[in-house]
């Protein structure tokens, strides 16, 4: 089977020809560098994002601390990921990459403060 | 507050309703004042251009031309009164032919006859001298110097607040639903939230008069609304034009007009049209069009990407005239209605009508010894010199924190504005101009949302732009 | 009145950029005047990733390429970092006015570099007829409420014009659970990057109007619906082809437009058209010493570029100020 999709990896937005067989990817055309395939490998078995959000906080110098998750998480539970970071409120200081929820959802991956907020 | 009874309520707050208020408060009298909307000014006075007439292109003999010539020159007492800024920049009414000059002639007659002085034709020489932005094509024009330029809001804002200092009692939010006429001179008054009693009603409620003259029985008058599209431009182009440029008048409108305004940002437009919606304040690409073009007619370097806001205003027509009469079959019920363009210019004047109206239908008027004449200016960072600016900043620290970028406004006005009773979004701009500018709100929305918030103390969530159901959040995450 | 060697305009990437690579270049006097409380400017609101594959190698989100150069233009001592300031004047004798809480200030510089970043176009600016009710937002005031203030602004989205930031937002509402129910786009493609496509839109099935207009919004005191219309090649509308979508809320994302009113103070020479100084060197303006960088001379698609030549501004000023490279 041969499907077209687009690499979101960087600005390029290169578009990929797969050649796929059993679900799995046999060849990808198109891809300006390495990442292409990777990233064509993950979004055709099992497609994963990066979520960006923020959360409050509590007597800390903003309201609102952006967040993300360390690694990329599959791409269906975002939504629900909200749900669960929506409900979270930062009391103390954090520095970039500081853990906000250790192993969210437990899937692994960890939410992590993007902004030094004290 | 229920059955209080007071001499005179006066329905409608906008400029008409807020002259009639102030004037009433110079008297021992118990006086309230009733409007729909949740602020002043929110009604016709909201759009309004801001121009004081000089009386031309009204006729002779008719109530209009007569208030409104007494006007112009009521206001700049007002004016310095209560600290408002009125510039008499003068008008130039515009001609493209010899034919058009004879049609000068014809208004200049007709003004003089009314009492506006001062007038001359004047030639191309003296356009290109003291207008040069002004089309080649313009031949001479009618340059009439009583004309001015005030801001409605401000005005209406001023007017209330010095009538409420001297003991008038404003009720926003408190539509009329009823008007009971027990007997001459005992009227009861339903509103939303209350029932006043008083013996004389004042009806100022503009596009609705007929509406509220109904509630008494009366229906030989209807309100038609005139839709106006106005245009407003950039501040960089505050010094197109240095009069209010006027072409020849048509039969139904005063044609397009180039504004310079109080605030700085001149103003094109507006455009009139018949519309059956009270409430319809909707604009139009047709609209856009035909003004801009009618404007480059004689200001050929306005541009379309001059222009950073436009909006939609209600004239409140009724026939030709004024309607300022006490109504015989209904005593103590008087209608101030149909007040259209001039209406700005002639509130003064039409305030005065009124006081004499009723004292001849019996009141007693009598003056109130401690009647505080006059009232503080309010600070425009916009508006005054360098050096009283760092004065201020300097006396408090307020001043000097910019919460509105494209019109330079502080957070210490947006406090006062507040603090004068502005309490949505559309209170703030009308009165500050944060919010009014190219960016419209873009950057400084979000502060004056958490000030308002804050001094009013209400969630951000409850903040509207305009009240009624014109919520601007509609939830947050759980604080 | 107070003289510096180099002020700078603005607190965002561009000015950081500028500021740290002047130093670098040798000036030793350097003064940043930002408006705002924090330094950063609009990538504080920037929370998602796609920001540093160029310039750092990583994929950042906007706080985080911003709090590299925070960290290391705090570090500088030869920098002063002069916060909630804003500038109200500048002339060609680059004499400026800036104001503070408490303070009107006035400084004359021997060399400047504006930093001031752009401004979103309005629904003014592109003309949408019909009413002015609540409930209309320029993308980035959105994404301000939204991300730094945790407000929710509607149930029910239009985005109007298929930016960047539209698209982004659009994620973002949809995140948040509101529903966003159309972006249109009068252009034959999406001005926003293909990947913003594919990660904002097709990922949660948000539909995309090309070659469409909004014509019109309606509601009296918050947006209640609006109507679509498709158009032709040159813009015109196609006859019979309008439809109302239902919506609470109308967000504008209809470009960028730099924000250069002070130097128009200063009598530099501007293209009216794109409101940018007439140049044909990066970062120069007709008035000598006077330099202007990032989003405020050019609308760049990535901060990566704008750090790029941000920098180059740093060493221009460096070299004019009598700094050898």
């Amino acid at each position: 089977m041969k499907k077209e999709i687009i690499c979101i990896e960087c600005p390029n937005g290169c578009v990929l020809a797969l050649e796929i067989k059993d679900g799995k990817i046999v060849q990808v055309e198109g891809n300006k560098c390495d990442k292409g395939v990777v990233y064509a490998e993950s979004e055709i078995e099992n497609p994963l994002r990066v979520l960006t959000t923020s959360v409050m906080s509590e007597g800390l110098s903003v309201l609102m601390v952006p967040v993300k998750t360390r690694e990329p998480i599959p791409k269906d539970l975002m939504l629900k990921a909200m749900e669960n970071i929506k409900k979270i409120k930062v009391k103390k200081s954090v520095e970039v990459g500081d853990v906000i929820v250790k192993d969210l959802m437990g899937l692994g991956v960890d939410l992590v403060a993007t902004r030094s907020v004290r | 507050m229920q059955n209080k009874t007071y001499d005179i309520i006066i329905i409608g707050g906008g400029v008409v309703g807020c002259s009639i208020a102030r004037e009433l408060s110079k008297y021992n009298l118990k006086v309230a004042l009733l409007e729909k909307e949740v602020e002043l000014a929110f009604g016709v006075s909201k759009s309004n251009s801001g121009i004081i007439h000089p009386g031309t292109q009204t006729k002779a003999g008719s109530l209009k031309g007569r208030l409104c010539v007494e006007g112009n020159i009521l206001i700049r007492k007002i004016a310095k009164e209560l600290g408002i800024d009125f510039q008499e920049v003068g008008e130039l009414i515009v001609a493209f032919s010899k034919d058009d000059i004879a049609k000068l002639e014809e208004i200049k007659i007709e003004a003089e006859k009314l009492g506006v002085k001062k007038m001359s034709i004047v030639d191309q020489s003296w356009l290109k001298e003291n207008e040069p932005n002004l089309s080649k094509d313009v031949v001479g024009a009618l340059f009439i110097p009583s004309a001015g330029i005030i801001s409605p809001y401000r005005m209406t804002y001023d007017l209330s607040e010095n009538a409420a200092k001297n003991g008038v009692e404003i009720f926003t939010d408190n539509e009329v639903k009823g008007i009971v006429v027990k007997k001459a001179n005992d009227l009861e008054i339903m509103t939303t939230q209350r029932v006043l009693k008083t013996r004389y009603v004042i009806n100022a409620a503009g596009l609705f008069a007929d509406d509220i003259s109904g509630m008494v029985g009366l229906d030989d008058f209807k309100i038609t609304p005139r839709k106006g599209q106005e245009f407003l431009l950039d501040k960089k182009r505050e010094n197109v034009v240095n009069h209010i440029i006027f072409p020849l008048p048509t039969k139904t409108s005063k044609g397009v007009l180039v504004i310079k305004t109080s605030d700085g940002n001149p103003m094109v437009g507006p455009t009139a049209q018949d519309v059956d919606d009270k409430e319809d304040l909707s604009t139009t690409d047709d609209g856009f069009k035909e003004v801009l073009s009618a404007v480059k007619q004689m200001i050929p370097s306005i541009n379309d990407s001059d222009i950073i806001a436009y909006f939609s205003g209600l004239r409140p027509v009724a026939g030709e005239d004024f309607i300022i009469r006490h109504e015989a079959s209904v005593p103590g019920f008087i209608n101030v209605s149909g007040i259209q363009s001039p209406g700005l210019t002639a509130a003064p004047a039409i305030a005065k009508m009124v006081c004499s109206i009723l004292q001849e239908n019996g009141l007693t008027l009598i003056r109130k010894k401690d009647f505080k004449r006059y009232r503080n200016e309010t600070t425009h960072l916009f508006k005054i010199s360098k050096d009283k600016a760092r004065k201020l900043i300097k006396e408090n620290e307020g001043y000097g924190d910019i919460v509105c970028r494209c019109e330079m406004v502080s957070r210490k006005e947006i406090e006062e504005a507040i603090e004068r009773g502005a309490t949505t979004l559309d209170g703030v701009k009308f009165r500050t101009r944060a919010q009014a500018g190219r960016c419209h709100g873009g950057f400084c929305t979000t502060r004056i949302l958490k000030i308002l918030s804050e001094k009013l103390n209400v969630p951000i969530t409850e903040i509207t732009k305009r009240g009624k159901g014109s919520l601007i959040v509609k939830g947050k995450r759980a604080r | 009145m107070k003289e510096r060697e180099l002020v700078i305009v603005g607190g965002g990437p561009a000015a950081m950029a500028a500021a740290i690579s002047a130093h670098e270049s040798g000036v030793k006097d350097i003064l940043v005047l930002e408006r705002d409380q924090f330094l950063g400017g609009i990538l504080n609101q920037c929370i998602h990733t796609g920001f540093g594959l160029n310039h750092f190698k990583e994929l950042l989100s906007g706080p985080e390429y911003a709090q590299r150069f925070i960290e290391k233009i705090t570090g500088i001592k030869d920098i002063e970092i002069s916060l909630q300031s804003f500038v109200t004047n500048l002339n060609s004798d680059k004499e400026l006015t800036y104001l503070r809480p408490g303070e009107m200030e006035e400084v004359r510089a021997r060399a400047i570099i504006m930093a001031t970043g752009c401004r979103e176009r309005t629904r003014e600016m592109i003309h949408v007829a019909g009413t002015r009710p609540a409930g209309i937002f320029s993308a980035g005031l959105a994404q301000k409420l939204i991300n730094s203030e945790g407000l929710l602004l509607g149930q029910e989205i239009v985005v109007v014009g298929s930016g960047d930031i539209g698209l982004i937002m659009a994620r973002r509402f949809t995140l948040e659970g509101a529903k966003v129910k159309a972006v249109v786009e009068i252009q034959k493609e999406s001005k926003g990057l293909i990947r913003n496509v594919v990660q904002c839109l097709d990922d949660f099935n948000i539909p995309l109007y090309l070659s469409h207009k909004i014509s019109k919004i309606y509601g009296k005191h918050r947006v209640e619906k609006v109507d679509v219309i498709a158009v032709d090649d040159n813009f015109n509308e196609v006859q019979n082809s309008r439809f109302e979508i239902e919506c609470d809320t109308v967000l504008i994302s209809a470009g960028l437009i730099p924000e250069n009113e002070l130097i128009e103070m200063a009598q530099v020479e501007m293209d009216k058209k794109t409101n940018t100084p007439v140049s044909d060197e990066i970062n120069k303006t007709s008035v000598e010493g006077l330099f202007v960088c990032g989003n405020a001379f050019k609308i760049y698609d990535l901060v990566d570029s704008v750090t790029k030549d941000s920098i180059i501004a740093g060493e221009m000023a460096a070299e004019y100020l009598g700094y050898k490279k």
